[in-house]
């Protein structure tokens, strides 16, 4: 039977082997297309965010708020472009919360997961894909517009400045651009991306698995947890530890000189520490964990 | 070569069995219909056939397993569910470019020109078509693809008459050819009765009746008996009896009937006698079959179909 069957096989496969492959790197890059096409909100919502930011800082500049300490004050020259680089930090986590709570859920509740399956696209290259989202896309997304909405913040201060008879240079100097770019770029990629991974892929896991309310399943064992160490512990070491790997604060990316801004051109990164311990290297073996679970999971699921 | 091979096939969710050991062989080049009542398994027979669905028993598509190796699978078989399965926010031309960048036997050129020929608009989201449209839309994408096994399942559900010829025409006329295998499974058998080479009933899990349609029109007649001849037809032991407009219809299997042996005669010309004789509907065979089950669900089975009939 066997020889026989492998005989069948080959002569189907050597039958239509030949111009039968595309890329995996081409199939990859579609499934990334089909989900920006599906979530529009993953780059719709920074760039509301970004344009309603920079609609209120144009107004506060030429009423006055922000004119006094961008001209008069170094320190705090970076004021405005924090504040930008938090509110897309800040988008940025609650777009990967609801784009991973729905990924492998809405395509099984619109049974689109059947098309989908009818075309020669692994689970893993799928789950992937999505997973490439909050891990990949929406960092790179936010950074590039937040440092979009650096220069523009600049420019409008810079109007401002001159509108008032100020001189713009002290302005334009004290902006160390290529510095703050880079520390956001590298905040961004580690207590935003490396750091929150595991919570990220427990939440496929969750959209994968559930047949309905995911973020109650998501949730739930979080609340559970917390709730039965503190009760038996009064602690709340693991809520604490959730909400920490979530919001993105990790002790080991970097020291900071006077404040807790990220893109304070003082601060001093220690990507070797952040590297070498081993929260990280636990959160991302729990984030494989979930992601090949997720793989797994895509396989037996069928549309709700 | 055999397109699709299972050999004892089973499939049960908890208690309730799905697949009860089917056996069935598709060669290349068949159009093979799947027919039976709700719940008898044909969903889940094509499921497993798509590697949708775990199964056990044994199992080659195309000489592959499917559970094993969908994806690669699918580069050679096509499918098509219902009619919602497109998902609804993606656009006719993303549509396009999708199926087109994942996949190595697409013509894009094909698609399109299939598309030209309805009013479906390249910008148009698929919740914004009829379900007509979105069906066409699917056919387009599909029938552009080079595959060698295409199936169907339950692929016209909800659509209006014009639209269900349109479907089977257009994949007889512009995709069917003798590489190719199509297994379709659907309620609405009097339209797929002139497209099909061959036919198999299912009923809980079990395969009940096979057989070419060379075979269904040689092998079984139907016959409007008069009425002063009902007795002696019924002598020869029909099949199957029903009434329609005050005239019994009886429905024989010639093979059973030759060991009968009546007067020596040949069967076919001896039911003429009888009265009107014609080859059955593949629903009526259906009925007659299922009936021979002498299944409890029996009166269910033959109602829905005969509902789909009517």
């Amino acid at each position: 039977m066997s020889t026989q069957s492998n005989a069948t096989s080959e002569s189907f496969q050597s039958k239509s082997a030949a111009p039968a492959v595309i890329p995996s790197t081409r199939v990859f890059y579609w499934s990334v297309r089909r989900e920006l096409w599906e979530y529009r909100s993953i780059y719709l919502a920074p760039l509301a965010v970004a344009g309603v930011a920079l609609v209120a800082f144009c107004l506060s500049s030429f009423v006055g708020i922000w004119e006094a300490p961008l001209r008069l004050n170094q320190a705090h020259a970076q004021a405005p472009f924090d504040m930008a680089a938090g509110l897309m930090m800040l988008t940025g986590i609650v777009v990967s919360v609801f784009y991973c709570l729905d990924a492998l859920h809405g395509e099984r509740r619109d049974r689109s997961i059947l098309f989908w399956k009818s075309l020669p696209v692994s689970d893993a290259t799928t789950v992937l894909a999505k997973a490439s989202i909050p891990l990949v896309i929406l960092p790179l997304l936010i950074v590039a517009i937040a440092l979009a909405m650096h220069w523009i913040m600049l420019l409008i201060s810079s109007a401002a400045v001159l509108a008032s008879g100020g001189s713009v240079s002290a302005l334009w100097t004290s902006s160390s651009f290529l510095r703050t770019s880079w520390l956001l770029l590298y905040h961004v990629l580690t207590a935003h991306t490396l750091w929150p991974a595991p919570v990220y892929c427990w939440l496929l896991l969750v959209s994968g698995w559930a047949r309905r309310a995911t973020f109650l399943w998501a949730a739930l064992p979080v609340i559970a947890i917390g709730g039965v160490e503190q009760i038996v512990f009064h602690t709340w070491h693991f809520a604490v530890l959730v909400g920490g790997r979530l919001i993105g604060a990790v002790p080991t990316v970097a020291s900071k000189s006077r404040d807790m801004l990220p893109t304070d051109p003082m601060t001093h990164i220690m990507p070797g520490s952040f590297l070498s311990s081993p929260g990280l290297w636990i959160g991302l073996a729990f984030a494989a964990v979930f992601l090949a679970a997720a793989v797994r999971l895509r396989r037996y699921r069928e549309p709700i | 070569m055999a397109c699709i091979e299972a050999r004892g096939l089973r499939k049960s969710f908890g208690t309730t069995i799905a697949l009860d050991g089917i056996d069935m062989r598709v060669e290349e080049g068949r159009i093979l219909g799947l027919i039976g009542p709700n719940g008898a398994g044909k969903t889940t027979a094509l499921q497993a056939i798509l590697g949708l669905t775990p199964y056990q028993g044994e199992l080659r598509v195309l000489g592959r397993d499917p559970w094993a190796e969908r994806d690669q699978l699918m580069r050679d078989v096509c499918f098509i569910a219902d009619v919602a399965v497109l998902p609804r926010w993606i656009k006719v031309s993303q549509a396009l470019d999708y199926v087109a960048g994942v996949h190595p036997r697409f013509d894009r050129a094909k698609a399109e020109a299939l598309l030209a020929k309805t009013t479906i608009r390249r910008s148009s989201r698929v919740r914004e078509l009829s379900k007509g449209m979105v069906t066409q839309l699917h056919l387009a994408l599909v029938m552009a693809i080079d595959a060698r096994l295409l199936v169907l399942d339950e692929p016209t559900l909800g659509l209006d008459i014009l639209y269900r010829k349109q479907f089977y025409d257009s994949l007889l006329n512009d995709y069917f050819d003798r590489n190719r295998t199509i297994v379709v499974a659907t309620h609405q058998v009097e339209e797929v009765q002139h497209v099909l080479t061959d036919l198999m009933f299912i009923d809980r899990g079990r395969i009940v009746f096979e057989c070419s349609m060379e075979e269904l029109e040689s092998r079984y007649l139907e016959v409007t008996v008069h009425p002063e001849k009902v007795a002696a037809a019924r002598a020869l032991k029909p099949m199957h009896e029903r009434q329609a407009i005050g005239r019994s219809i009886l429905l024989f299997d010639l093979m059973t009937l030759d060991k009968n042996k009546v007067d020596g005669q040949p069967p076919a010309g001896l039911l003429s006698d009888f009265g009107e004789v014609r080859t059955p509907g593949i629903a009526d065979l259906f009925v007659a079959v299922m009936g021979n089950q002498g299944v409890v669900t029996q009166g269910v089975a033959n109602q829905s179909v005969v509902n789909h009939v009517l």
